[in-house]
């Protein structure tokens, strides 16, 4: 696969003319991908792609152009070739790029990672044997993800990663239910195991009557995959330069010192002890570490490429939507044993749903409660909470209202599959919070 | 292409007891100007095909970008190993979905094609208007952009079947955000919606040359603006926040996959039940809802699905009344349940499931000044900017770019960061008018998101402006 990349790329740069720079981004997967419900297969199948990101510069003008790859070099030379014809002529017809900006430092690197996943057909048996007597729901996706860089400078880098996302939940009825994932680069039965034994516990606490609250403030337990939610939707234009330099960032208000989080709350963009590839689509390598959030004082914002020349920065080799993909929360020093007992009265939360901003401006940011989620009195579970929906600023949340993070913390591999298999994660901690409001 | 495609189709099926092959070949161009500089115009151009196998009970699939004969029939041989690896372990016996040996030819109707106006011209198009957007120090950012894309998607089956449609959608945007201190505004012309089946046409339908000074002066006016007030209100939606109240809390709860617990792991499931069907009070008896694929300019027409079943327009909600689900082939056939042709794939290389299409709420009779009229204390909500709902679909928050109050029959002040919420259940049974054809606008949302593995998807909702009673309004933090 690096070899076909290489070819394609050494084949785009013999055909630059005059003083053309090129720059490619390269990315594929070979997956399979196993959807259950009822503990049954709805579909399985596989898919193989692969692609390019191609951007012909020469001065500050470009465009930049993506092809769909077959793999037959031949066939692919001549398309990308075409395509280099087409994005000359398009170029020819814009006006310079002040904000163009591209690595020329040639920093080359490779990162590739032992294929041992196992067979999907002998997951598929394995999950099934897993949810007999069950209601099972979820989807395998496991296989190869590749991605490259290259210039016409001489730069080339590469990853490949082998790994597998098992996402899926217990049923016990209607929207009563308990999600787990169990996610890696080896398939262990004895981990895998584990996973299904807690997911077990759970279905029999969601199997009490169901009990409901009326809309309040409550104390409650966000356990570290509710956290995530919480930190994703921070990310979706919290962190990144433009949103700040532009005022439509969530945290606007933190920027200008009228609001502010908690001592405790560090978040880092933690591409060292992430999965996510260390270099990006301009060639820029990332940084180990950038923290963006340093006990609650705003730390430094992703700034991509573009970004960095626009507003006259240091890139950190940020990707262009300035969002984290290796998201790492400081821990607290909550033991994870002890959450119930601390929590007292209130609510156990382990995930959340469909979160979006009520007021981007103010931080402030509304959603639902969703599977496992537990009505507790005295440290005791009394049985699933009914659905809520809370309305709340994170300012609150993560500031004032934070009365602890876990001393544990939890590994979330990303399962999304939009496009192609994700490689973001996030390193969280689950967060004891007081006065959190649910609204309905 | 087309022509290689099928003659290799013939020449890579496998013995088995049904074989499709769907190819798409997509071409994009995206041409982006903020702040008046231009940003990278970016060409792409996308091409592939699944091969679904059905033998005895079991299915499988495989999706390829390699388009070679040997290409291909290694994406055979998987999906035919998958079919093989599934049999006796699926949701349902894929051996009694109906197959199809349909042959079809469908285009969207284009009256000033993509290619008629020079790049160049577009540009300046873009420049012209993204300047018009910076009147005043206050704004701080501003775009303007086109999204232009055209589709050919092939469906061939080893019954004879060959369905071949030619798609092409254009998504204006246009942007402008206002600033001060710790405010930050931001008005659009209609957020994503105006995306539309067709071309350079559509931009002189929605008076895309005219909408600059619109947009700017009313991000600035919401900067200077009170916060929406709280309290139980009457509601007055324009269509360009319908297309998100339908979407939500009618399309999705709907689609029969979720019924059915496909979804419940990711996008989730439903507050309504097969047995609802035919008899549960929706809504109002104003509220009429088609699944409707007639309509050309609307975003998600077309002549058959993805699997191949012809699409002709149904009453999903007649009177108030639920009557059928939105279900492709294989959940009407798991389910026993009339549906609609709604199975739809993002692409060559996801497998169809249950989607909407173009969704429509039916207009009624009344004027928007009748509807203004007839509300003592409420307000006028413009522009969907956030969208929640439960994973059963009946929780719901929606929030909107700008609002106007509406009070004793006439619209008064401007209020910004309108937010309400409500439970589908209940909320459309205060339907109290609907509005007629001239407050009626197609419209769309090319992102809705569902599916394991996820697939975003083109989705259309045309609908009036509409009134609803006791709605549970508020503002910002």
């Amino acid at each position: 696969m690096q070899d076909d990349f290489h070819r394609i790329a050494d084949a785009l740069t013999a055909a630059l003319t005059g003083q053309e720079v090129l720059t490619v981004w390269f990315s594929a997967e070979a997956s399979d991908f196993v959807r259950f419900n009822h503990n049954q297969v709805r579909q399985a199948g596989s898919v193989t792609q692969r692609s390019i990101s191609v951007d012909l510069i020469e001065g500050q003008r470009h465009a930049s152009g993506q092809l769909r790859l077959s793999g037959d070099f031949e066939s692919d030379r001549q398309r990308a070739g075409k395509l280099l014809a087409d994005l000359r002529e398009i170029r020819s017809q814009l006006p310079d790029d002040p904000h163009l900006l591209y690595a020329t430092d040639v920093q080359s690197t490779e990162r590739r990672e032992e294929n041992r996943l196992p067979d999907a057909s002998a997951v598929v048996a394995d999950v099934q044997k897993t949810g007999a007597n069950r209601d099972l729901v979820g989807l395998y996706a496991g296989g190869a993800i590749h991605a490259g860089f290259a210039n016409s400078l001489g730069q080339r880098n590469w990853y490949t990663s082998y790994s597998y996302n098992l996402d899926w939940s217990f049923y016990h009825q209607a929207d009563k239910a308990v999600k787990t994932a169990y996610a890696g680069f080896e398939w262990r039965p004895a981990d895998f195991d584990r996973k299904v034994a807690w997911a077990a516990e759970q279905l029999s606490a969601i199997a009490h009557p169901p009990q409901t609250v009326k809309p309040g403030r409550y104390r409650v337990y966000l356990a570290p995959a509710a956290v995530h939610d919480l930190i994703e939707l921070l990310g979706w234009g919290g962190f990144g330069l433009k949103a700040h330099r532009t005022k439509q960032t969530s945290l606007l208000k933190l920027a200008e010192g009228q609001a502010g989080l908690a001592p405790a709350v560090t978040i880092l963009e933690n591409t060292a002890d992430g999965v996510a590839p260390n270099f990006q689509e301009a060639g820029f390598l990332k940084p180990d570490r950038v923290t963006l959030i340093d006990h609650g004082r705003l730390g430094d914002c992703l700034t991509s490429p573009r970004s960095a020349k626009e507003y006259d920065v240091p890139t950190n080799g940020a990707s262009a939507y300035e969002a984290p993909e290796s998201v790492d929360m400081a821990a607290g020093d909550l033991a994870m044993q002890d959450v119930l007992k601390k929590l007292d009265t209130g609510v156990y939360v382990n995930n959340l749903h469909y979160l979006n901003y009520s007021d981007r401006a103010g931080c402030r940011a509304t959603g639902m409660t969703r599977f496992a989620t537990y009505l507790v009195e005295h440290g005791a579970i009394q049985g699933p909470l009914n659905v809520m929906r809370f309305d709340e600023t994170l300012y609150r949340i993560l500031g004032e209202n934070l009365i602890s993070l876990t001393a544990e913390r939890e590994m979330i591999l990303d399962p999304d599959t939009y496009f192609q298999r994700a490689t973001a994660s996030a390193r969280l901690p689950g967060a004891l919070i007081e006065d959190f409001s649910f609204t309905l | 292409m087309i022509d290689q495609i099928e003659s290799r189709f013939r020449e890579i099926l496998p013995q088995a007891d049904y074989v499709t092959l769907r190819y798409v070949q997509d071409r994009t161009e995206t041409i982006p100007v903020r702040q008046n500089v231009v940003e990278p115009v970016t060409r792409g151009e996308d091409a592939g095909a699944m091969i679904t196998v059905i033998d005895g009970d079991g299915m499988g699939y495989a999706a390829t970008s390699d388009l070679t004969t040997s290409g291909l029939r290694r994406a055979a041989e998987q999906a035919l190993a998958w079919a093989r690896t599934t049999a006796g372990r699926c949701v349902a016996d894929f051996s009694q979905v109906p197959r199809t040996s349909a042959q079809a030819d469908y285009q969207t109707p284009v009256t000033k094609p993509w290619d008629s106006l020079s790049l160049k011209d577009k540009v300046d198009l873009l420049r012209r208007e993204c300047e018009r957007l910076k009147t005043d120090d206050l704004i701080v950012d501003w775009m303007t952009a086109l999204m232009y894309e055209e589709a050919d998607a092939l469906l061939l089956t080893s019954e004879g079947g060959r369905i071949h449609q030619r798609f092409a959608c254009l998504l204006p945007l246009m942007r402008a955000t206002a600033n001060k201190g710790t405010d930050t505004q931001t008005r659009t012309l209609a957020g994503y919606a105006f995306t539309r089946q067709g071309g350079l046409e559509i931009l002189d339908d929605i008076g895309y040359a005219e909408a600059a000074p619109r947009i700017a002066a009313e991000a600035l006016e919401l900067l200077a603006a009170p916060d929406c007030p709280s309290g139980t209100m009457s509601l007055l939606a324009a269509p360009d926040q319908m297309v998100l109240q339908i979407h939500e809390s009618i399309g999705h709860p709907l689609e029969l996959d979720r019924i059915l617990g496909d979804e419940r792991n990711y996008a989730g499931t439903s507050f309504v039940t097969l047995d609802m069907l035919g008899t549960y009070r929706y809504g109002s008896d104003l509220l009429n809802v088609t699944f409707d694929p007639t309509r050309p300019e609307q975003l998600a027409s077309y002549a058959y699905d993805d699997d191949g079943t012809p699409a002709q327009r149904e009453y999903i909600i007649k009177d108030g009344i639920l009557q059928r689900a939105l279900g492709g082939i294989a959940s009407q056939t798991r389910t026993g349940k009339p549906g609609v042709a709604n199975a739809r794939a993002s692409g060559w290389n996801r497998p169809p499931i249950d989607r909407m299409a173009n969704l429509n709420l039916e207009p009624g009779d009344a004027t928007f000044d009748e509807m203004v009229a007839a509300v003592e204390h409420g307000i006028y909500m413009e522009t969907n900017r956030s969208w929640s709902i439960d994973d059963s679909r009946n929780k719901f928050q929606f929030g909107c770019e700008r609002a106007r109050l509406i009070e004793n029959g006439q619209l008064t002040t401007v209020v910004k960061n309108p937010n309400y919420r409500g439970i589908s259940a209940t909320f459309w049974r205060n339907l109290e008018r609907v509005g007629n054809e001239d407050t009626f606008v197609v419209m769309g949302t090319p992102n809705c998101g569902k599916g394991e593995p996820n697939q975003l998807i083109k989705v259309a909702h045309a609908s009036p402006a509409a009134l609803f009673a006791d709605v549970d309004v508020f503002g910002g933090a």
